[in-house]
């Protein structure tokens, strides 16, 4: 189990700069994943600390020793590519045991750890296949495989699951999940999902344009996103934004207009109001009345209801209620959440620390 | 018993042919071509084989009799076949090398890379021609260049290669392997084919770009090896010119340069042995085919076909 400490590390293609100096400590045993959008570089991110594109500035250590100009094979680190990236001309055997051959490793031992791991990931019957012969979930372990015979101090993943289909993509989530609880090795994840980064991280990454947004445990980014981007990003349906004036200040608390309805909050410059689909209730005494929602389409999920719909100001809004409820287009629903869990935003979008009635 | 009709319903010929119309019509050019450049000189040749014909006179048959003399007596043939299999079996894969060593070089991203590709396929463009065998003449004659540098450089005064029966043919195999433009552009677009994540893959695994080459290019590279070779293969063994042109049309100096094809045409055009000539012809098609269906057969043993 191994350490990671990135010191402002930067990325760029000549003039343009791709990571803007990214600081974290990644703790050994810990999993966890880098979430953004596309082009956010977090791929990017993975392939500096694998040794696979050359790191501009900073320095990065892996168990303390700086490993800045180190090749990647001597970084003691093993990597999982979305495309499996296994040699096709070679048996499931021979792909597991590629990296070991190169190093020499005594051929006794080689067959030793090959069996092991491929027990681990019951494909034991597939050994002597060429990947031609597996099927998409198949290769994915067998790449897994490669990666866990290196016996590496760090599993580097880049998007492993996103070739997979949606039952084989839950399947194999809770198997690596499963593979980090048995061998407790650091792991980096890099994904664009945000149900793997929410179910799968110790800690998760949020990354936009070349720099973290927020590190935190998934109920952290969840409850006190940091700024209105994290906010957004995470969760599904996501959050609603409502823009809001302030109408009235007391001292450091304000009188906030929101679609009509008045709020008082503890805040001084509050612009935007955030509150997650999922927070919202129907009905007035259910916290803090938020206004008369029109709605304007429902998606019936059986467990849950979605509807969507505007405030009487054209403001959209999104609401997920627990269980059936025979809502149509058109109906008027009165909208009221708990104030502890809705967020305020200053004017740069950062999450204002403390909101209460 | 009733049979249902629909069953048994086909449309009525015409309506049919006439479907199919459209796609011998496009064809036509091809099939045209075909029949009466290909396939019908093909056959006659076939039968003339069969025959002793000096084009003055009409074909006189004489069963097996030219394939029994090509067997049996002929020295010639034997010189011609001992030029021929010594051009093929050095120029094949003394070009597949160059070209593949060229295509890894110039696959490496380097700056004008467009440039150097259009330089090297060069010789290719303009290398059927006769015009480049004259070249080669100068090049390789006793006062050529290859001489003058190599008494400038090392004061030896070479002998002219062309006129000695030892190295006439090596000549020709540097000819042929000059001309590696088109393998080699081969090779480049299968070595664009390999995933960038495969060598990714392996230098995490710790392999050497000399590692990466043998254990990851060259068996990903093997279908597109194949296909050069056996093209190749075909070329060499067809090859005429640059012997017709470097020897005057003799094959010479005693035979050295005399290709398979070259007895082949002094036999038709030069003795007017027509049948024989033609049965020189079809020994070569045997050949041809017998090395290609034994390429084809150890394909199986070292091609790796991704699907």
């Amino acid at each position: 189990m191994t350490s990671l400490t990135l010191t402002d590390i930067k990325k760029s293609y000549g003039p343009v700069d791709v990571i803007h100096g990214v600081d974290l400590r990644i703790e050994p045993g810990e999993l966890v994943v880098f979430v953004g959008p596309s082009g956010c570089g977090k791929s990017t991110l993975l392939r500096m600390i694998a040794g696979l594109e050359p790191i501009s500035g900073g320095e990065l250590r892996i168990g303390g020793q700086r490993m800045n100009d180190r090749p990647a094979s001597e970084r003691g680190i093993a990597m999982v590519f979305q495309s499996y990236a296994l040699y096709p001309h070679m048996s499931v055997r021979k792909n597991m045991s590629f990296g070991l051959e190169t190093a020499r490793m005594p051929k006794a031992e080689i067959g030793q750890r090959v069996q092991k791991a491929a027990e681990i990931l019951q494909i034991v019957p597939l050994l002597d296949r060429k990947p031609k012969q597996l099927s998409g979930g198949q290769r994915q372990r067998v790449a897994i495989g490669r990666a866990i015979v290196r016996d590496p101090q760090v599993f580097l993943f880049d998007e492993p699951l996103s070739n997979l289909d949606a039952e084989l993509r839950v399947q194999t989530r809770v198997e690596i999940a499963k593979l980090h609880a048995d061998i407790g090795a650091t792991m980096i994840y890099v994904t664009h999902d945000q149900v793997e980064a929410m179910t799968l991280a110790d800690r998760i990454v949020v990354l936009r344009g070349g720099k973290i947004e927020q590190a935190g445990t998934p109920l952290e980014i969840y409850n006190q996103p940091a700024n209105r981007f994290v906010a957004g990003f995470i969760g599904s349906p996501k959050m609603n934004f409502l823009e809001a004036s302030v109408s009235r200040r007391i001292g450091k608390e304000v009188e906030l207009d929101l679609a009509g309805t008045q709020l008082v909050l503890r805040n001084d410059d509050a612009v935007a109001f955030g509150v997650r689909p999922e927070h919202l209730k129907v009905g007035a005494d259910c916290g803090t009345s938020l206004g008369q929602m029109t709605v304007t389409h429902v998606e019936q999920l059986g467990g849950q209801t979605i509807v969507y719909g505007r405030f009487p100001d054209h403001q959209q809004i999104v609401a997920t209620l627990d269980g059936q409820r025979s809502v149509t287009t058109g109906d008027q629903l009165p909208l009221s959440a708990d104030l502890a869990q809705c967020h305020v935003f200053d004017a740069e979008g950062r999450r204002a620390a403390a909101l209460a009635a | 018993m009733a049979v249902d009709e629909t069953l048994h319903y086909r449309a009525p010929v015409w309506s049919r042919l006439r479907g199919q119309l459209a796609g011998y019509g496009f064809l036509s050019p091809w099939l045209i071509g075909f029949f009466a450049l290909t396939f019908g000189p093909a056959v006659s040749s076939l039968y003339l084989s069969l025959t002793d014909y000096s084009l003055m006179s009409s074909p006189r048959w004489v069963g097996a009799g030219n394939y029994v003399q090509i067997a049996q007596v002929d020295p010639r043939f034997r010189a011609a076949m001992n030029v021929t299999f010594t051009y093929v079996l050095l120029s094949v894969p003394l070009k597949l090398i160059f070209a593949l060593a060229i295509a890894v070089l110039l696959n490496k991203g380097l700056k004008g890379l467009n440039w150097f590709r259009a330089i090297f396929y060069l010789p290719s463009l303009i290398g059927g021609p006769v015009a480049i065998a004259v070249l080669w003449r100068q090049v390789f004659a006793s006062d050529g260049i290859i001489n003058q540098v190599l008494m400038s450089v090392f004061g030896y005064e070479g002998p002219s290669w062309i006129a000695n029966p030892d190295t006439a043919i090596y000549t020709l195999v540097a000819l042929a392997v000059w001309q590696f433009g088109s393998s080699m552009i081969i090779f480049l677009a299968g070595l664009r084919q390999i995933p960038q994540d495969m060598y990714e893959a392996a230098s995490i695994d710790g392999a050497s770009r000399t590692r990466q080459f043998f254990k990851i290019t060259l068996p990903l590279l093997t279908p597109v090896i194949f296909f050069n070779a056996v093209i190749l293969t075909i070329d060499a063994f067809k090859a005429f010119t640059p012997a017709f042109v470097i020897s005057d049309g003799s094959g010479g100096p005693i035979d050295s340069t005399l290709f398979y094809t070259l007895y082949l045409y002094q036999e038709a055009f030069m003795n007017f042995r027509f049948g024989y000539a033609s049965a020189l012809a079809w020994v070569l098609v045997a050949i041809i085919a017998g090395f290609t269906a034994l390429s084809f057969f150890s394909a199986k043993y070292w091609v790796h076909y991704d699907d």
